[in-house]
């Protein structure tokens, strides 16, 4: 049972970056089968459409780094791993939660947004600064998530 | 993610919709004095292959099957498209009926479409064994009914009537049966012009209530009853009737002139496909570039046909079609 606190911290932090990971892949999953259409018809846009099929990938970089300050608040990076208690591992498990569950949501429906901005690409590549401001919408989610999930894990005391 | 399953091929079909001919396009054709002037600039913009013949059936009919082989290139799930093979595979089944009955060996090549799930030769081998069963559910009964009306009483049009009337049922349950809603919005609209169709030319040879009722599929949006009834009376009790249906539009071009009606269904179709223009995620953008090649191609075929056979620019343009893109 001393291990608890632990236990709790190290699952904030998988958590962190599994779901913020998984969004991600979902992510750049739909935008790469959108741009692999494009491409398959017209090779000369591959720049255009990789750039917006990168875009919904931060989302798992974010959870890494979530991840990572979580496994260096707790010591397990740097040696000397704290004895954490049970609710002091809950709380470091709450902060990691905004960047995992954001990460998910928002890089699926990124994802989804820049297959729909390849698509104006694909028709108007001369608007693809337009293009990419719509999937770039929804990354102000997933940067306020990953703020919070870093202020959260840092400014806590144990 | 059963949700995203179209974003491949509905990118892919963004890509080739630039090549679609826009109102532009149509204009350059309509401005060009010959027939053969029109064919140099469609080959210009990459219609037929390095092969096709420099002639205007040869590069339409090239141009078709290269609407279907982008469609079948998209790896989609191709049940979803049925409603649009059935009329050349109810054709090619009027064919085979026909050519059964008055030949005992060889096929007319000419009169089939040869890209379609039954192929010909088998459509023509089954009709002639008579092995109806080997046909599709809703193929086999008319195709029998079809073929021993035609052997017994010599009445093409009626054999005719029949499979026609199996066709529309047939992309009318293909309809029903569709997930997507423009499936079941093209399936109705197609039988039900079908049906307006049916009247209309119903009333000016004038045939009896009982052809109509015969020859005309139900469907949601018209009662086909009232519909015959009208067609009996005169055109403009036609007319009166679709002014109150979802149709109203075209009975002010019923009233205009037949190619004025036929051009208000196209455009109608075309009008109703333009929100598939943003979507990214549904099958509605790949049924879209479907209808809309097709839209096109018939759009240059009258062009062509207007030019070939001396028809003034005016008389051509009012009966183009709108364009797509």
């Amino acid at each position: 049972m001393s291990h608890l606190g632990i236990v709790y911290a190290l699952l904030g932090a998988a958590l962190a970056v599994f779901l913020a990971g998984a969004g991600s892949a979902i992510g750049v999953g739909i935008a790469g089968q959108a741009a692999s259409g494009v491409v398959s018809e017209d090779p000369s846009k591959f720049a255009k459409v990789l750039i917006m099929q990168l875009l919904p990938g931060t989302q798992g970089i974010y959870g890494l780094l979530v991840g990572f300050i979580t496994l260096s608040k707790i010591g397990l990076l740097g040696g000397g791993m704290l004895e954490l208690t049970p609710q002091q591992g809950l709380l470091v498990l709450a902060a990691c939660l905004p960047i995992g569950i954001v990460g998910l949501i928002s890089g699926k429906s990124q994802g989804k947004t820049s297959a729909a901005a390849i698509g104006i690409v694909a028709k108007k590549p001369e608007q693809f600064g337009k293009a990419m401001l719509f999937p770039a919408m929804v990354e102000t989610y997933a940067i306020l998530a990953l703020l919070i999930s870093i202020l959260a894990v840092t400014n806590l005391q144990f | 993610m059963s949700s995203t399953k179209y974003t491949y091929a509905v990118a892919r079909i963004r890509a080739l919709e630039i090549a679609l001919f826009d109102a532009s396009v149509i204009e350059q054709l309509l401005a060009c004095s010959t027939e053969q002037q029109c064919i140099q600039l469609l080959q210009e913009k990459g219609w037929g292959d390095a092969d096709t013949p420099a002639k205007a059936e040869a590069i339409l009919d090239r141009e078709q099957e290269k609407a279907w082989e982008t469609i079948r290139d998209l790896h989609v799930d191709m049940s979803v498209f049925d409603v649009f093979s059935y009329p050349n595979l109810f054709h090619n089944l009027k064919a085979a009926v026909k050519e059964a009955c008055t030949s005992q060996n060889g096929r007319n090549r000419k009169i089939y479409y040869e890209d379609t799930n039954i192929s010909p030769d088998e459509m023509l081998d089954i009709i002639r064994s008579k092995e109806f069963s080997r046909l599709p559910e809703y193929m086999a009964s008319a195709a029998k009914e079809a073929y021993e009306t035609l052997l017994h009483t010599g009445d093409g049009q009626l054999c005719d009537v029949i499979v026609d009337k199996a066709a529309l049922e047939a992309v009318y349950h293909a309809g029903e049966r569709a997930t997507d809603s423009i499936i079941r919005d093209y399936a109705e609209s197609m039988v039900a012009i079908a049906d307006i169709k049916i009247a209309v030319r119903s009333q000016k040879t004038a045939k009896t209530i009982e052809f109509m009722k015969r020859a005309m599929a139900p469907c949601k949006s018209l009662n086909v009853e009232r519909l015959a009834k009208a067609a009996c009376s005169s055109m403009e009790a036609i007319v009166d009737y679709l002014a109150g249906t979802v149709y109203a539009e075209g009975a002010a071009a019923i009233a205009e002139s037949s190619s004025a009606f036929e051009r208000w269904c196209d455009n109608r179709m075309m009008r109703t496909m333009q929100p598939q223009k943003y979507e990214s995620f549904s099958v509605g953008p790949l049924v879209a570039y479907l209808l809309a090649r097709e839209n096109e191609i018939k759009t240059v075929r009258i062009i062509l046909s207007g030019k070939q056979n001396g028809f003034s620019e005016e008389a051509i343009r009012e009966r183009v079609r709108e364009m797509y893109v």
